[in-house]
Formats: C-alpha cells, sequence, structure tokens
C-alpha cells in the first residue's frame, strides 16, 4: 500500500524528450535549457515529433473519453526501452501515475503501464539517474523556488530541486513560508473558481516577496505562469523561470547556448 | 454565511457555492480565523506525529478500515448481535428521516421533552435538531463549539471544531446577546459560563443523544472520543442514551481501535489521546449506581450502502472524520465550511457529499479543488481523495464511455458548449500534424493573442505565446 520505492536506472545512452504542450507553446526555453543539461551528461536526447499533449486538462476535467484519445495518440512514442523525462511533475504525474488507470480494461493497458514506469520528471532524473554535478559560473544571488504539488505530491521530488540548487555555490536558496502549500493554479481549476485561484496565489506571491527574494524557480509551467503573472500584473517585484533555465543558465554563461 | 437548521436539505443551494465563497474570501474576519486555526492545527498534528513512524501508522490505519469494509455486513451482523446481548436496542434507517422518526419515537416512548446532545455529525447529517424541536421536543448541543453554532442559529463549518469560523470577540458577543453573559475575551470565562448553562441542563435531560466514532462488533462497544466531558455527561447522566452513527464505522475487534484512536486524534487536533475517550458497552446493570437505562444505537445508511457497491468509491467509507483534509485544504482555508453549504465541508465533503445529496444537487463540489493533494498527503487512512474527485469529475459529465457514470445525478454538469470544446481539444491532440500546424501558426500570430482570458487575466496577465514552438525549434537544430 506504500508507495513503491523508486528504483533509478542507469545513466542511459537515450532518452525520450517528453516536452508538455505549455513547455511547447510557451516555454521552449525551459525545454531547450533541459535538452542541453541532458546532453551535456552525454546523454542522447530524442525528441518524438508526433508529441503534442499528454493528456491531463481533460482527465482533470473529467472528459476521459477525450483525455484517453490524446493519451493513446502518445503511446506509440517511444518504440525503445530508453528512459521518458518529462519537464513537468503534473504531466509527467500525469504519465507515470495516471496512465494505468486511464487504460484499464483496454487493450492498451499493458502499454500504459510499461510507459508509465519509465517516465521519469526531468529534474529527478538528472539527479538521481545521471548524478549530475552543477558548476555555478553566474553571480552571487539569492532565489526562492515553488515545488509544484504534483511534483511533490504524485512523483514526490520534493527534495530534488533544493538539492540541485545547493550544487550551485553562488546561489542562496530561500524557503518562503507554507512552501508545500498550492499556488493556486490547478489547471482549469484557475478558470473555473478564478477568486479562490486568486486568494491563493496571492498569498503565495506574498510569502515569496516576504523572503526578501526577488526571483523563483519552480518546476511547472503551471505554477509558473500562475505565480509569475500574478505577480506581473500586480506590480510586485518578483520574476520566475523553469528551474531548467534556471540551472542551465547558471552552469552555461557566456557558452553561447541555444537558450 | 450561516445556515439556518429550517429541516429543509435543500433550504442552502449548495449550487451557490460561488457566491458564498467570494463573499468568504472578501471578509477579511473569515479569512484571518481559518487561516490562523489551520496553521495552528497542521503545526499540532505534525508535532503530534514526529516520533512515529507515520506512514507506517497510515498504512496500518488503511489496512483496518479496508479490513473492516470488506467484512461490512458480517461485522454488522455481529455489532447488532454482540450489541443485544449487552442490552443495547439496535435500529437500521435506511436515511435521515428514518433515523430522526426512530430516534423521536423512542423520546416519545419515554414521554421525554428534552434531549441533551454529544457532538455528531451524523445528526447534522439527518439535520435531527430541528426534526425533533417540529415535533415538540428541544434538543440542546452540549459540545462547546456546537453550542455556540446553535446559539447563532447556524450549522458546524469543520466537523472537528464546529465554531471555529468565530473568533473569541464574536463568541462573546454571542454568548452575550443570547445568554447574558458579561462580554469578555477570556476564553476561560466564556467556557465557565457555558459549562454552569449545561450543566443545569444535563441534570435535566430525558434523554442524551451522541455519535460514535468507532462501533467495535466482536464486543459490543461503542466507542466516543471528546475533550470536554460533555460526552460521557450525555452518555451517562440522563436516563436514556442513543447513540446514532453511520454504518461504516463498524470495526472488527478492540485491537483495531488502538492504532485508529492514534490517528484520529493526532490527525484531528495533535492530541496524542483525547481528554475523554468512552468505551459504552450497554445500559446500567443492577449491581452498578450508574449510567442510562436504556441504550440505543441507531444505524444510518443514507447513501452509504450504494457508495459501498463501487470497488473505488467504497473508499470513500474508510473516513474516520479526523478534519485533517479540511485543515490542510487550501481551498477551505480560503473560504471557510459554510461556502460549501454541505454538512461536510472540504476535502472529504467534496467526495462524501455528491452520495448523499446526489451529484446534481452537489455538482460543483469536485471541481473546487486544484488537485493539489494535501488533502491525500494527510489522510491518516489513505483516502486517495483527489483520485475520487477526478472520478467525481467524470461522473458528473457523464465523461467516460468505458466506465459509465453511476452516482446519483451524474451528467447534470455536462454542457454542450464545454463537451465540445473539449472534443475540439481532443481531436486536434490526437492528430499531430493538425496540433503542430496549429501551435505554430498560433505562434506566427501571437500579436493577435487576447489579452484579456475571462477568470484567467482578473488576477494575472495573459501568459504569452513563444515565438516559435520547441517543435520549430527542435526542427530546425536537425537541419
Amino acid at each position: 500500500m506504500a508507495d513503491p520505492i523508486k528504483v533509478y536506472p542507469p545513466k542511459p545512452s537515450h532518452v525520450y524528450f517528453y516536452a508538455t504542450c505549455l513547455i511547447d507553446m510557451f516555454y521552449p526555453d525551459a525545454g531547450m535549457a533541459g535538452i542541453q543539461l541532458l546532453e551535456r551528461e552525454g546523454i542522447k536526447v530524442v525528441f518524438p515529433e508526433n508529441q503534442t499533449c499528454c493528456g491531463q486538462p481533460a482527465y482533470t476535467s473529467g472528459y476521459h473519453d477525450e483525455a484517453r484519445a490524446v493519451a493513446r495518440a502518445q503511446l506509440d512514442l517511444f518504440p525503445e526501452d530508453w528512459p521518458i523525462v518529462v519537464p513537468s511533475g503534473s504531466c509527467g504525474g500525469m504519465m507515470h501515475k495516471h496512465y494505468p488507470g486511464l487504460f484499464k480494461y483496454t487493450g492498451e493497458e499493458a502499454k500504459a503501464k510499461e510507459i508509465a514506469a519509465r517516465t521519469w520528471e526531468l529534474t529527478d532524473f538528472l539527479l538521481n539517474a545521471c548524478h549530475i554535478r552543477l558548476e555555478d559560473l553566474g553571480d552571487p544571488t539569492t532565489i526562492a523556488m515553488h515545488t509544484s504539488c504534483s511534483a511533490r505530491r504524485e512523483m514526490g521530488v520534493a527534495e530534488v530541486g533544493p538539492k540541485l540548487i545547493s550544487q550551485l555555490k553562488n546561489v542562496n536558496l530561500v524557503e518562503q513560508v507554507r512552501a508545500e502549500e498550492c499556488c493556486g493554479f490547478g489547471g482549469t481549476f484557475a478558470v473555473r473558481h478564478p477568486e479562490i485561484s486568486g486568494a491563493m496565489v496571492s498569498e503565495k506571491v506574498d510569502t515569496l516577496t516576504d523572503t526578501g527574494t526577488k526571483a523563483f524557480v519552480t518546476t511547472d509551467c503551471g505554477c509558473l505562469m500562475n505565480i509569475a503573472g500574478y505577480a506581473e500584473k500586480n506590480r510586485k517585484p518578483l520574476t520566475g523561470q523553469h528551474i531548467l533555465s534556471f540551472l542551465w543558465e547558471r552552469t552555461n554563461a557566456g557558452k553561447g547556448g541555444e537558450s | 454565511m450561516s445556515r439556518p437548521n429550517t429541516g429543509d436539505p435543500h433550504h442552502i443551494d449548495v449550487k451557490e457555492f460561488h457566491p458564498r465563497a467570494r463573499a468568504a474570501i472578501a471578509d477579511p474576519r473569515i479569512r484571518q480565523n481559518f487561516r490562523k486555526a489551520m496553521d495552528g492545527l497542521i503545526t499540532k498534528r505534525k508535532d503530534a506525529f514526529a516520533e512515529w513512524d507515520l506512514e507506517a501508522l497510515r498504512d496500518l490505519g488503511a489496512n483496518i478500515r479496508l479490513r473492516a469494509l470488506a467484512n461490512l455486513p458480517d461485522l454488522l451482523e455481529q455489532l447488532e448481535q454482540k450489541l443485544t446481548e449487552n442490552g443495547v436496542k439496535v435500529h437500521w434507517a435506511i436515511d435521515g428521516d428514518e433515523a430522526c422518526r426512530i430516534v423521536r419515537d423512542i423520546c416519545v416512548a419515554r414521554n421525554a421533552k428534552t434531549v441533551i446532545k454529544g457532538k455528531s455529525m451524523v445528526s447534522e447529517e439527518m439535520e435531527l435538531n430541528h426534526y425533533l424541536e417540529e415535533r415538540g421536543i428541544k434538543a440542546l448541543e452540549s459540545d462547546l463549539g456546537e453550542y455556540i453554532v446553535q446559539l447563532a442559529g447556524e450549522t458546524p463549518s469543520h466537523i472537528i471544531m464546529p465554531a471555529i469560523h468565530k473568533n473569541t470577540g464574536e463568541i462573546s458577543e454571542l454568548m452575550h446577546e443570547k445568554t447574558g453573559t458579561d462580554l469578555s475575551n477570556d476564553v476561560e470565562y466564556l467556557t465557565a459560563s457555558a459549562r454552569q448553562q449545561l450543566r443545569e441542563k444535563f441534570m435535566n435531560a430525558d434523554v442524551g443523544v451522541s455519535g460514535v466514532n468507532f462501533a467495535v462488533a466482536e464486543t459490543g462497544t461503542l466507542c466516543l472520543v471528546e475533550n470536554e466531558g460533555n460526552g460521557r455527561m450525555t452518555t451517562t447522566v440522563p436516563p436514556c442514551h442513543i447513540a446514532v452513527t453511520g454504518i461504516e464505522k463498524v470495526v472488527g475487534s478492540l485491537n483495531d481501535v488502538a492504532p485508529l484512536l492514534a490517528l484520529l486524534t493526532r490527525s484531528a487536533t495533535g492530541q496524542h489521546i483525547t481528554t475523554y475517550f468512552n468505551m459504552i458497552s450497554g445500559p446500567r446493570k443492577p449491581e452498578e449506581l450508574d449510567g442510562p437505562e436504556e441504550v440505543h444505537l441507531v444505524l444510518v445508511d443514507n447513501g452509504r450502502s450504494t457508495i459501498y457497491q463501487d470497488d473505488e468509491l467504497l473508499d470513500t467509507l474508510r473516513c474516520i472524520r479526523c478534519g485533517a483534509c479540511m485543515n490542510h485544504c487550501p481551498v477551505y482555508t480560503r473560504v471557510g465550511g459554510h461556502a460549501y453549504g454541505t454538512t461536510y465541508p472540504g476535502p472529504i465533503g467534496k467526495i462524501l457529499m455528491p452520495h448523499l445529496i446526489g451529484l446534481d444537487e452537489g455538482r460543483h463540489l469536485p471541481t473546487a479543488s486544484s488537485l493539489c493533494g494535501a488533502c491525500g498527503e494527510v489522510c491518516p487512512v489513505k483516502i486517495p481523495i483527489p483520485d475520487l474527485l477526478v472520478r467525481l469529475r467524470q461522473e458528473s459529465v457523464d465523461g467516460d464511455k468505458l466506465n459509465p457514470a453511476k452516482v446519483r445525478g451524474h451528467g447534470a454538469k455536462r454542457g454542450t458548449l464545454e463537451a465540445l470544446v473539449w472534443k475540439g481539444w481532443s481531436w486536434m491532440h490526437a492528430r499531430p500534424g493538425v496540433y503542430r500546424f496549429g501551435t505554430a501558426v498560433a505562434a506566427r500570430l501571437r500579436m493577435l493573442q487576447p489579452g484579456r482570458l475571462g477568470g484567467w487575466t482578473q488576477y494575472r496577465t495573459a501568459p504569452r505565446l513563444a515565438a516559435k514552438t520547441l517543435h520549430e525549434r527542435m526542427k530546425e537544430r536537425e537541419q
């Protein structure tokens, strides 16, 4: 009944990169950063061209037929047994935790389970499968981190971000109060219940700025557009970045990376 | 915000969740009362479990509850048999109305005019107080929080701490107005005043009504946790004690009680044990000096046996009513308990109430969650609350042909436009070529992107499309 213990694969020769639709359309830099971090570890990154969306928006809205149709289109993207890495706790969680249930009693159940078992949140994969060592090339700075609820509770990677950041010698990570509380994004929740979501994100921004930092990083683009979008609209002195962009920038300064 | 006990379960329109939530969010006093209380409870729980292997204990608790539910029909029969042997009269009620009738009939048979009540959420579910009052029987709440809520003509805003929405000043004003107690911010003074008034009622009450935390089948024991002694008085001072409980509260043996009790009190209030732990095994025996002459147990179904028939929904019935899910819920903390308009608020209410009132009536409940998972993470019996919320969302829109919806009132939320939007979304995202073309076009036209996106841009700027999709950048990279 307890969550199964994670067994990380050895550092592979290849990985499949599942970008997620938010990164594809809104934050491609974060995707490029993730790809470059993997490549710097000597891993060949395969980007299946036919990837679209994991299906989660429809799934959490209750439209499971529609979610299944989209998810089914992703199942054939990963023919080799390479790990599938996802730069998002939320989409990773959908594939890792919910695909088996979504395809239960269908002909694709075995395939969905097999894919779920080799789906990894990317920062977790970098730290615990690639054993990445980060050399900080940036100026001294202070940041806060917001770990998404799905990264924290579905993928169980709450420790990973802080551990990666702790490798950066010039970065001081501060922790906001109620760090584990949701930022209020929740996908369609933010649109269905705007006042509740708004109350949640306003408090999240307050706790982040109360640390004295002007910048935060996060594991998920949903949280990023929520928190940073609130700060921007309400002129709060806080900017956000995907943690992968931050890690790449800190360790690649002046090398003219693509991101 | 208040919900007077009118006896009409539809008096509060559950569907009016949004206006009530908005009002609560705009009310700094409500926001502050809940935030402060929930922060305190979160810390207390954490401290209480500090020296425990919490995961192992939660696994044990979950397994005990699952085993009890797996044997529910047998355990209920055993419970009835044992209680009957112990001299307790057992009654079965299919719904709240029948349970109310049973309580009233017992009162009438004893010519009872006054009832003193210990805390019982099932009696709230039954709307017992109002039912009795309409029939000339006065029911007085003796739990301090329930007493305050009753004085105010409200319903509980939390299943463990019914008056948590009020601060000391508000309670003092209420007691001053209703009972003549002097205005004071001294909690001890206010408590003493309430105690004084209640003590007299205890002595004169004809019947005591209580809830049950665990009903032990093997021994026929009704366990009741409480902190004020009012539960003990309710169950021992009046000549007749009626316990009311849901059919799911039964466990196999006393061995099952210890881990569940350890989980319950720590999860609820951060206490290692409550001040009182009552184990009721029957009426006063001839040689005994005190205790009630009569003891009754009313086992209430009220939709539970329907929940029981579904392997997934069954998990809802594991609940031991600790309230930790609401204490940790970021939505509950913002809107408070009354916004939900249901007997049980917060995460457990969102997964339980649709079965009690129908998913048509409670259609907004499953969506009022960011699916953050905090509730499931703290649940002492590991109810997968987020998964059940998703299941109920599916049921509310009839969203899964492979697993047809079955909860009463399912499909009520399915709107033509929304269903069409998801169909279109699915069509595009299941076709990689269409998706790539569509997203690339959107990136080209990003200057035309609307700056206002409904509820989103009420609080935030709109997310900006990138000039090129990652798909395009990866394509260029290959060349």
